[in-house]
C-alpha cells in the first residue's frame, strides 16, 4: 500500500459519497454512519501516511502508470502528508458531531449533503496531494462546487452568500488556471518538479512571471486573503452550522498550503522574489489582515459572524509566515494550519452546538445558563478562546512563537507589533464573550435536559479541546518530527 | 567558587502541581464546605513541606532542577529550584496555609457567594506561583505567568458588581500585555542568543545586542514584570483590584501575583541582564529612577486614602519598589535587603490585610474615618495591625527594620545617597500614613455613628488566630532573621552566587 500512498486517501473520500444513495435508502442515519466512517478511515490512511513518510521519505505515485511529466503524479511528501492529517482529523470531527444539526437542518436529504461533504473533502485531499499543476486546479473545481452545495443548504440567505462565494472563488480559479496557462506556454509543463526544473535552467521570463502573479493572486481569493475576504463572513454565517463547521477550517487552509506549495516548490529562491516580491506581498497583506479581521470581529453580534471575521485575521497569520519565507516563519504558517485548523474547528462545533440546542448564536442572548445546560461545550469554548488569544500552553501560542522568531531573524518590527496588537484585540473579543458564559447567575444546580445525541455534540468538541493542550506541549516534537522536514527540504 | 552540582527531582514539579490536582476535587466537593477546605489545607500542607524539602539544597547554593520536555525546540519546560526560587516559593508556600484559615473565617462569615470556585481559584494561583518561582527560563516563566492572570481572574471579579467587572477587565488588559510585552523580549532574545535560561550574573553577552537596542530590551522585560510589580505608571490595576475579597486582596495582591512582579525584577535584573550589563548600559539608572519616583508618589497617594484597603494598596505598591530599587542598586548590600524585603513585606502586609478583613467582616467598616475607638473592642486585631506598621516604616525589631537596614546600607555601598534618602523619607511617610489609623482606634473616642451601632469583642477566631501568627512570625523573624526558616542566609547566598556570576572572571 505504501506505494500508492496518497491514493488510499483520495479513494476512500470519494468511494463513500459514490455509496451514499445507496445508503440513503437503507436507513434515515445510515449516510451519517458511512461519512463517519469513511472519514476515520481516510483519517487511519492519513496518520500511516505521515508516519511512513517520516521514517522512509516521500512516495510518489504515478497515476495509471503514465509517467511524469506527461502523467499524473500523486505524491505524499512531508507537507502533503501532514495536510491529509489535518483534513482528516478535522473532518472526522465535524462529521461525528454533525448527525443531530444535519437532521435539524437539511432533513431533507441527508444522504445528498453527506455525499457534498465527501466529494468537498476529497477535492481537497486531491489538492494536497497532486503533484500537477492542472489536476490542481481540476480538484479545486471540485471542491470548490462541492462547498458551493454545503454552504448554500440553508435557505435563501444562505443560497446568495454562497453564490457571492460562487463568483468570486470562480474567479479566483480562473485566475489560477490562466496562471497554468502562462506556465505551460513557457515550460510545456504541468508537473510541479518538472516546471520547477525547467524554470531553473530558463530563469525568470515574462509569461512565468505573469503566470506565477496570476497563480498567487488566484489561490489568495480562496484563502480569504484581504482585500480578497469579502465573500467569507456572509458565506460561514448564512451557513447551516455543520457546514461551516467542517469548510471554514480546512477550506481556507487548503489554499494556503497552495500558496505553501508555490512559494516553496515552484517559485523559491530569491531571484523571483527581487522581481515579483511575491513574499513581501503575501506578507504585508497578511499583517493588515490579522489588524482588519481582528478589529471587524469586535462588534460583530453574531458569533458565527464574528469567528468567521477572526478566521481573516487567522488566515494572515499563515499568510506572514509564509512572507518571512525563513525555516521560523514557515513553521509558524504550517503549524498554524494544524492549530488554527483545530481552534477553528472547535469553536464552530461549540457555535453549531448553540444551534443545534435551539440557543441561536447572538451574543447579546449568552449568560450564565450556557456554562450550566452546556459546561463541555463551554469548557471547550473556553479552552479554544485561550488558544485563540495566544496563552501559553495552548497550541496557539507557539505557532505565534515561531512567527515572533522568524519576524526577528528578518528584523520585521511591523510583524511584531501586528502580531501583539492582534493577541490583544482577540482578548477583547474572546473575553466579552467569557464573562457572559461565565459570570452572573447563581449556585443553581444545572437543569437536567436531555437532547438527542448531546454526547455526540459535545465529545469532538471537547476532544479538539484536549487536543490544543497536547498541541502545546507536544508542540516541539511535532515540529522536528514532522514540519521541519517540510521547510527543510529533502 | 565550586560549581554546584544540580539535582535532578520530581520535588519541585509536585510542589506545583499539588494544588492543581486538587482543584478538581474541591470543585467536586463544592456541597460540602468541609470537605472542600480540607482538600485546601491538604495541598497546602504538601506543598509547604516540598518547598522545605528544597531547602537544604537551596541553602548549599545547589538548585534542584527537572527538565520534563521541550516546550519550544531549544527551550525545555523547565524547572529549577534554585535558592532565589525556593525563597519566593517558601514565603507563598508558607503563608498559603495561614491564609487558608482566614479565607474559612472571612468567607463564611462574610456569606460570600460562589465559594467553590473562590477556593478552586485560590488554589490555581498558588500553583501557577510555585511554578513563576521555580521557571528555570524565561519561557516557562511566561508560562506560569500567563496562568497566575487567568488563576486570578476568577478572584479579582469575583463579586460580579459593575465595579469588579470593571477591575477585572482593567487587570486582564494590564496583565495580558504585560505577558506580551514578555514574549516579545524573549522571542528576541532566543533569537539572538538562542538560550533562555536564568543564569546567575547574567545570560546576555556584550555585543549581542547594540546599545540602543539593549534599553528597548530591558524597558520590555521591566514593563513585562513591573506592572505585576506596580512600579508607576503601571500600577493602576492594584487599587482596582482592590474589589477582590479581602483573603485575595492579602495573599495575591500583597504575596504571590503581585511578588511574581518582583520577583521577576530579581530574574531580569540579576539573571538575565546580570549587574555588570546593567551598570555599564546605565539601566540601573532608569529602574531606579521608576522605582524611587513610585515610592514616594505611592506613599503620598496612600495618605490620602479613607478606604483602609486602598491605602494599604498604595502602600504595597510603594513597597514593592523598595524591592525593584534595592535591584536597580546593584551593591550586594542593597541585593540582600531587596530580597529581605520580598519576604518581609510580605508577612507584614499579610497582617494588615487580615486586619483590615476583619474589620470589614466584624465591625462592617472599611473607611479609616470610621475607625474611631475600634482598637478597645478589638485590642488583638488592632494589636497586629499596629506591628504591621512599625514594621512597614522600619522601626526595630520588626523583620522590616532588617530588610531597610540593608537596604540603607546597600544605597552607600553603590554610592547612591539619594536612594538613602528615598528610603528614608518614605519610613516616615509610612508611619504617617499608618500611625494615625492605629492613634485613631486605640485613642479617639468612638464618634456617634459607634454610638449607634457599637462594635463588641474580636472577629471570629478564624481570622483572629491567622493575623496574630503572621504579626507574630514579623518580630520573631525582626529578632531572628534565620529562625524558624532561614530567610537571611538564603538571601546572602543568592547575592553572592549573582556577583560571582556577573564578574568577568569565570565563576566555574
Amino acid at each position: 500500500m505504501s506505494s500508492h500512498l496518497p491514493l488510499p486517501v483520495l479513494l476512500t473520500f470519494f468511494g463513500a459519497a459514490l455509496f451514499m444513495p445507496l445508503a440513503g435508502l437503507v436507513h434515515r442515519r445510515a449516510p451519517w454512519v458511512v461519512a463517519v466512517a469513511g472519514s476515520l478511515l481516510a483519517g487511519g490512511f492519513a496518520l500511516f501516511g505521515l508516519l511512513h513518510v517520516a521514517g522512509h521519505g516521500e512516495v510518489r505515485y504515478s497515476v495509471g502508470n503514465w509517467d511524469p511529466p506527461f502523467g499524473i503524479e500523486l505524491v505524499a511528501d512531508p507537507l502533503s502528508v501532514f495536510m491529509l492529517v489535518v483534513l482528516a482529523v478535522i473532518a472526522a470531527a465535524t462529521l461525528i458531531h454533525s448527525r443531530e444539526p444535519v437532521e435539524r437542518e437539511v432533513a431533507a436529504r441527508p444522504a445528498l449533503y453527506y455525499a457534498s461533504a465527501l466529494i468537498m473533502l476529497g477535492g481537497f485531499a486531491g489538492i494536497v496531494s497532486t503533484g500537477d499543476l492542472f489536476n490542481l486546479y481540476v480538484f479545486l473545481e471540485i471542491a470548490a462546487l462541492a462547498s458551493y452545495a454545503l454552504l448554500g443548504a440553508n435557505g435563501p440567505r444562505s443560497a446568495v452568500a454562497a453564490f457571492r462565494y460562487l463568483i468570486l472563488g470562480t474567479i479566483g480559479a480562473s485566475f489560477y488556471l490562466i496562471g497554468v496557462g502562462f506556465i505551460f506556454i513557457e515550460t510545456g509543463s504541468l508537473n510541479i518538479a518538472d516546471v520547477r526544473a525547467i524554470i531553473e535552467v530558463v530563469g525568470l521570463t515574462v509569461p512565468i512571471g505573469v503566470g506565477a502573479a496570476f497563480m498567487v493572486a488566484g489561490i489568495a481569493v480562496k484563502f480569504a486573503l484581504v482585500p480578497f475576504h469579502q465573500w467569507l463572513p456572509d458565506a460561514y454565517t448564512e451557513a447551516p452550522s455543520s457546514s461551516t463547521a467542517l469548510v471554514a477550517p480546512i477550506g481556507t487552509k487548503v489554499a494556503a498550503y497552495v500558496l505553501i506549495r508555490l512559494m516553496l516548490d515552484l517559485f523559491p529562491g530569491e531571484r523571483i522574489e527581487s522581481a515579483l516580491h511575491l513574499r513581501e506581498i503575501l506578507g504585508v497583506l497578511g499583517a493588515i489582515g490579522i489588524l482588519w479581521g481582528s478589529i471587524m470581529a469586535i462588534p460583530q453580534t453574531n458569533l458565527k459572524r464574528m469567528l468567521a471575521y477572526s478566521s481573516v485575521a487567522q488566515v494572515g497569520y499563515i499568510a506572514l509566515g509564509i512572507g518571512l519565507g525563513t525555516a521560523y516563519g514557515l513553521i509558524g504558517a504550517v503549524l498554524h494550519i494544524l492549530n488554527h485548523a483545530c481552534m477553528k474547528s472547535c469553536l464552530f462545533l461549540v457555535s453549531s452546538n448553540l444551534e443545534t440546542k435551539g440557543r441561536g448564536v447572538k451574543i447579546g442572548d449568552f449568560d450564565a445558563s450556557l456554562r450550566r445546560d452546556m459546561p463541555v461545550s463551554s469548557a471547550a469554548f473556553a479552552v479554544a478562546a485561550l488558544s485563540m488569544i495566544g496563552l501559553p500552553p495552548t497550541a496557539g501560542f507557539f505557532s505565534k512563537w515561531y512567527l515572533l522568531l522568524g519576524s526577528y531573524e528578518e528584523g520585521r518590527w511591523f510583524f511584531i507589533a501586528t502580531i501583539i496588537a492582534s493577541s490583544l484585540l482577540n482578548a477583547v473579543y474572546f473575553f466579552r464573550i467569557l464573562e457572559r458564559m461565565y459570570l452572573g447567575g447563581g449556585d443553581e444546580p444545572a437543569r437536567r435536559e436531555r437532547t438527542r445525541g448531546a454526547a455526540l455534540l459535545a465529545t469532538p468538541a471537547a476532544a479538539l479541546a484536549v487536543g490544543l493542550l497536547l498541541l502545546g506541549f507536544g508542540n516541539a516534537y511535532l515540529v522536528s518530527e514532522f514540519i521541519f522536514p517540510i521547510v527543510s527540504g529533502p | 567558587m565550586p560549581a554546584d552540582p544540580s539535582t535532578t527531582s520530581i520535588l519541585p514539579l509536585v510542589a506545583i502541581l499539588v494544588s492543581m490536582l486538587v482543584v478538581p476535587a474541591i470543585l467536586l466537593s463544592g456541597r460540602r464546605p468541609n470537605l472542600r477546605e480540607g482538600w485546601t489545607f491538604a495541598a497546602a500542607g504538601v506543598k509547604f513541606v516540598c518547598v522545605l524539602l528544597l531547602l537544604p539544597a537551596a541553602l548549599r547554593g545547589a538548585s534542584t532542577s527537572l527538565t520534563l520536555f521541550e516546550l519550544a525546540p531549544g527551550v525545555g519546560l523547565s524547572l529549577v529550584a534554585d535558592p532565589l526560587g525556593v525563597y519566593f516559593a517558601l514565603v507563598a508556600s508558607g503563608l498559603w496555609i495561614v491564609t487558608s484559615v482566614y479565607s474559612i473565617g472571612y468567607m463564611r462569615g462574610h456569606g460570600e457567594k460562589k465559594q467553590t470556585r473562590f477556593f478552586a481559584s485560590f488554589a490555581l494561583s498558588l500553583s501557577a506561583t510555585l511554578g513563576v518561582a521555580f521557571a528555570g527560563n524565561l519561557l516557562t516563566f511566561i508560562l506560569f505567568y500567563e496562568l497566575l492572570t487567568l488563576a486570578t481572574y476568577p478572584l479579582v471579579v469575583h463579586k460580579e458588581s459593575p465595579q469588579a467587572l470593571r477591575s477585572a477587565r482593567m487587570y486582564l488588559a494590564y496583565a495580558l500585555t504585560a505577558g506580551l510585552l514578555l514574549v516579545v523580549a524573549a522571542g528576541w532574545i532566543f533569537a539572538r542568543t538562542g538560550t533562555l535560561d536564568f543564569a546567575p550574573g547574567g545570560i546576555i553577552a556584550e555585543g549581542v545586542f547594540s546599545d540602543g537596542e539593549l534599553k528597548v530590551l530591558f524597558m520590555l522585560l521591566i514593563t513585562g514584570v513591573g506592572v505585576k510589580a506596580g512600579i508607576m505608571p503601571l500600577h493602576s490595576w492594584l487599587p482596582a483590584a482592590m474589589v477582590a475579597p479581602t483573603p485575595v486582596s492579602a495573599l495575591l495582591h500583597a504575596v504571590a501575583v503581585v511578588k511574581s512582579g518582583a520577583f521577576g525584577i530579581l530574574r531580569v535584573v540579576g539573571f538575565i541582564f546580570g549587574p555588570a550589563l546593567m551598570s555599564g548600559q546605565g539601566l540601573d539608572v532608569i529602574l531606579a529612577g521608576f522605582a524611587g519616583a513610585t515610592i514616594l508618589l505611592a506613599s503620598i497617594i496612600a495618605l490620602r486614602q479613607d478606604n483602609l484597603k486602598k491605602r494599604l494598596a498604595y502602600s504595597t505598591i510603594g513597597h514593592l519598589s523598595y524591592i525593584a530599587l534595592g535591584a536597580a542598586l546593584l551593591a550586594p548590600g542593597a541585593l540582600t535587603g531587596s530580597i529581605l524585603h520580598l519576604s518581609a513585606h510580605a508577612v507584614m502586609k499579610i497582617t494588615l490585610f487580615f486586619c483590615a478583613g476583619a474589620i470589614q467582616v466584624h465591625a462592617h467598616r472599611s473607611e479609616i474615618s470610621s475607625f474611631n475607638g475600634l482598637g478597645r473592642a478589638m485590642p488583638w486585631t488592632f494589636g497586629a495591625f499596629a506591628i504591621g506598621s512599625l514594621g512597614l516604616a522600619g522601626i526595630p525589631p520588626v523583620n522590616g527594620f532588617i530588610s531597610k537596614w540593608w537596604l540603607c546600607l546597600g544605597s552607600l555601598e553603590s554610592g547612591r545617597d539619594i536612594a538613602l534618602g528615598v528610603f528614608l523619607l518614605s519610613g516616615l511617610l509610612n508611619a504617617a500614613y499608618f500611625f494615625p489609623i492605629v492613634i485613631r482606634a486605640f485613642f479617639l473616642p468612638p464618634d456617634a455613628a459607634g454610638d449607634a451601632h457599637p462594635v463588641r469583642g474580636e472577629a471570629s477566631p478564624w481570622m483572629v488566630a491567622p493575623l496574630c501568627v503572621t504579626a507574630t512570625l514579623a518580630v520573631v523573624f525582626g529578632l531572628f532573621p534565620d529562625f524558624p526558616l532561614p530567610f537571611f542566609e538564603l538571601a546572602k547566598g543568592i547575592v553572592q552566587s549573582i556577583v560571582a556570576g556577573s564578574s568577568p572572571s569565570p565563576a566555574g
